[in-house]
């Protein structure tokens, strides 16, 4: 492995895996993931409803109950998914965009629905258009239930008028804010607020076969709406073009350039990188497939270990260094402890992805504690662990220091806190 | 604009507190600090009900506690203000004169962004700066302790105590034992990385510390020691053990109630309330020399929204608790919730600038000078502290 396998690997992928060769073309390696698109998923969204509708029905307790079930199942085939896939880079940019439109087990009735809301919403469209993903994403009842807007209703709606129900602007303001234009685009309280009128009536339905997203026209707030300057018409039609609206809006492009070169360049990427994305991204009109492929060339993304691993990263990249093939239970514990519970971030903007956010003292130690931890439940050689894993980025002092090493178990863990190892 | 202005509104329960004086005789060294941020802003309008404000009823009749003297009703807090029924603790503090509620308070942001006002807040800026408020507090003390002079309760370092200055931190519950000497093997390891290295040798540092405060279980947890009131109680831990912190922060999740306001809201209040309970029982005697402080990035909307909660606002709830904090009385002067009163017509209007609140604090409790003040909160020049809020 060269120092540039090793960064498509580890910076673009999600880390070697120990019975795999590295490849011997990295950057064409890259590109090949950009153009395969996977099978296509399993539509799982219904039976998720189903599962939450029976659960309503019949109050099982919270562990026990059939949405909990589904939690669990496709956690642990969400990691399996990382610690097997041989596509490291596409798989990366799921995680990207799942996190990007992050929805967490902390609020809503959502348990059941994340799994499915990747596999639907955000696994087809990572090298699509971003308005599609957008569009899938604001119509998926995990979105619509994580930031209430299925229970927003136009105060001048027929159903608004005889309850006396109205606005939830939860949704209407992350939109804004996190998933599209962002705050450097200045948009406004009135933007806000109208945004959330367009958005009333988008809902689900729990009652239908198959149960899914509806549009309530009784909800929807009649009357023309303005945002950002530009004006929607009333009905689900003006919902969906005002998407299309903020889902090319060059502000939208500008704030996802700054967050991709941040994932993938540096914690503070050079402007050079950001404005390399923006025009792809202006010039091709939200073309994610196209911007994925601009971020091999960007200046600074070759440069090796500017990255801290967050601690999924570090827990999946352990486990392909280690050759594992089937996630655990005991890995979503050891996610909770590290700081980094799966789909459970405690705020809408998710997770961050610089080193300063896990850089607390007590969990650098807790790293410490999960290295040990994995090294005693999963023992191998760690000298061919750390070729494997790091190739030419293992230092000479780490591998001095797992050949010093009182224990098999002691060297496996020091090499898998060590900086080189913590860094992507 | 301002038509109905109240200044301490709330007649003080009691003027001081059984021992408090003596308490203080210990000296400024001996004086902690605890600043709880409550992260999605936390609905001050429900956590300090101005119940006797004539214009509450149209804005939010869903959203009030019965009131004062009805089963399940609010604490009155002097007529005019009433505390949630959730926070009977709290309620007992007031009338010790240990609680001291700060209403209609906002920091000099307006923005209605949680991140980007939740920076502000750490900050103590209206823009977000690169250090926190409470780490430029540490820098102006002296040198502390094993663990530094301040420390981060949980697993995570919020911005409020990110900095030059030295900060530790603990959080409970782990992997299990590992190899006595590993932890210092891997910072030996890590010394040439900017991040990995310096975490580890403060993590090291502390460590020594926190084991000898919370015993041997103090690491190794389950699931139940992660919440609130776990963690305020192993804060008290810290806060008292010899040649401890004297700063501690924690955050508290889950304050966003768009929907549903009222059972969410009596659940975090209700946490809130036996939290700050352990964090009194477990500081023992260093009660008395200690000022706690909540804080959350706004308030939120006057009206309920349409889904039986609240959207982001303006103006909201601070509460100093403490032994040292001179309480039993609503520091607050009320805005009032006419239309007309409102800000944007929207939010509770701020009339109380939360750094002058804080400054009142350091100024009072730790004895900082104005100059340090200013270090502490750069560019708030114009913003005097609130005098006498804590105990001479």
């Amino acid at each position: 492995m060269d120092s540039d396998a090793a960064q498509a690997m580890i910076r673009f992928g999600l880390g070697p895996r120990a019975d795999r060769l590295a490849p011997a073309d990295p950057r064409g390696w890259l590109a090949s993931q950009l153009r395969a698109a996977g099978p296509a998923p399993t539509p799982g969204t219904a039976a998720a409803l189903e599962a939450l509708r029976a659960d309503r029905r019949d109050k099982p307790k919270p562990m026990q109950s059939r949405t909990h079930a589904l939690f669990l199942r496709d956690a642990l085939a969400h990691l399996t998914q990382g610690l097997t896939t041989e596509q490291g880079f596409r798989e990366r940019l799921v995680w990207f965009w799942a996190n990007h439109f992050s929805v967490s087990i902390r609020q809503g009735p959502v348990a059941g629905l994340i799994g499915p809301f990747i596999a639907e919403a955000i696994r087809p469209h990572v090298t699509g258009r971003f308005a599609d993903m957008l569009l899938a994403v604001m119509r998926h009842p995990a979105m619509l239930l994580y930031l209430n807007n299925a229970f927003s209703f136009g105060p001048d709606s027929p159903a608004g008028r005889r309850t006396g129900r109205g606005l939830n602007e939860n949704l209407a303001r992350e939109s804004l804010e996190l998933h599209t234009v962002g705050l450097a685009s200045g948009f406004t309280q009135a933007d806000v607020t109208s945004y959330a009128k367009i958005l009333t009536g988008w809902s689900i339905n729990l009652k239908a076969d198959p149960p899914g997203f509806m549009f309530r026209r009784f909800a929807h707030e009649p009357g023309w709406h303005s945002l950002l300057g530009h004006r929607f018409p009333p009905g689900e039609a003006g919902g969906v073009a005002a998407l299309r609206f903020l889902g090319t809006h060059p502000a939208t492009y500008r704030h996802l350039a700054t967050q991709l070169a941040a994932q993938f360049v540096a914690d503070d990427p050079p402007s050079a990188a950001v404005s390399q994305l923006f025009d792809t991204l202006h010039r091709t009109g939200g073309d994610l497939g196209a911007a994925a492929a601009a971020l091999p060339h960007l200046p600074g993304a070759w440069r090796a270990e500017t990255k801290l691993r967050t601690p999924q990263d570090l827990l999946i990249g352990a486990g392909r260094a280690l050759g594992l093939r089937q996630a655990e239970r005991p890995m979503l514990w050891a996610l909770h402890l590290l700081g980094q519970p799966l789909w459970a971030a405690p705020q809408p903007n998710g997770w961050g992805d610089k080193a300063a956010d896990w850089a607390a003292p007590e969990a650098m130690l807790r790293r410490v504690d999960f290295a040990y931890a994995m090294a005693g439940r999963f023992p191998r050689p760690a000298p061919t662990v750390g070729h494997a894993a790091l190739g030419p980025r293992l230092r000479p002092a780490t591998g001095t220091a797992l050949a010093r090493a009182g224990s098999r178990r002691d060297a496996l863990a020091l090499l898998l806190s060590s900086p080189e190892f913590q860094r992507r | 604009m301002l038509t109905r202005r109240a200044t301490l509104l709330g007649l003080g329960v009691s003027a001081a507190a059984p021992g408090s004086a003596l308490a203080l005789a210990a000296g400024g060294g001996e004086r902690r600090l605890v600043v709880v941020i409550q992260r999605g802003a936390m609905d001050g309008m429900s956590a300090v009900v101005p119940y006797g404000d004539p214009g509450l009823r149209a804005l939010r009749a869903r959203l009030i506690p019965p009131p004062p003297g009805q089963p399940e009703g609010m604490g009155d807090l002097g007529g005019f203000f009433g505390l949630h029924p959730a926070m009977p603790r709290m309620l007992a503090m007031y009338r010790a004169g240990q609680l001291l509620p700060v209403h209609a308070v906002a920091g000099p942001w307006r923005v209605r962004s949680h991140f980007e006002a939740q920076d502000d807040l750490e900050s103590g800026a209206p823009d977000r700066l690169d250090s926190g408020w409470l780490n430029r507090v540490a820098a102006e003390l002296p040198a502390g302790g094993v663990a530094g002079q301040a420390m981060a309760v949980g697993v995570d370092m919020p911005l409020l105590l990110r900095g030059p200055a030295r900060v530790g931190s603990w959080a409970p519950a782990g992997f299990g034992p590992v190899a006595p000497d590993l932890y210092a093997r891997a910072a030996g390891l890590a010394a040439g990385d900017p991040v990995i290295g310096p975490a580890l040798t403060e993590g090291l540092r502390e460590q020594g510390f926190t084991d000898g405060a919370l015993g041997a279980g103090g690491r190794r947890r389950g699931r139940a020691a992660h919440g609130f009131v776990a963690l305020a109680g192993a804060a008290g831990r810290l806060l008292a053990a010899p040649g401890g912190p004297r700063l501690a922060a924690i955050s508290v999740d889950g304050w966003d109630t768009h929907v549903g306001q009222v059972p969410r809201l009596h659940v975090m209040l209700g946490e809130l309330d036996r939290g700050l309970a352990a964090l009194r029982a477990t500081l023992g005697p260093a009660w008395r020399q200690t000022v706690v402080l909540t804080m959350t990035e706004f308030g939120r909307t006057a009206r309920e929204n349409g889904t039986g909660g609240t959207d982001h606002g303006t103006a909201g709830v601070a509460f100093l608790a403490g032994g040292a904090v001179a309480g039993g009385r609503v520091l607050a002067t009320w805005p009032g919730l006419r239309p007309g009163q409102l800000f944007q017509n929207r939010d509770l209007a701020p009339t109380q600038d939360l750094r002058a609140l804080a400054k009142g604090v350091l100024a009072g409790h730790l004895g900082l000078p104005e100059a340090a003040l200013g270090r502490v909160f750069p560019g708030s020049a114009g913003v005097k502290g609130v005098g006498g809020v804590v105990r001479a």
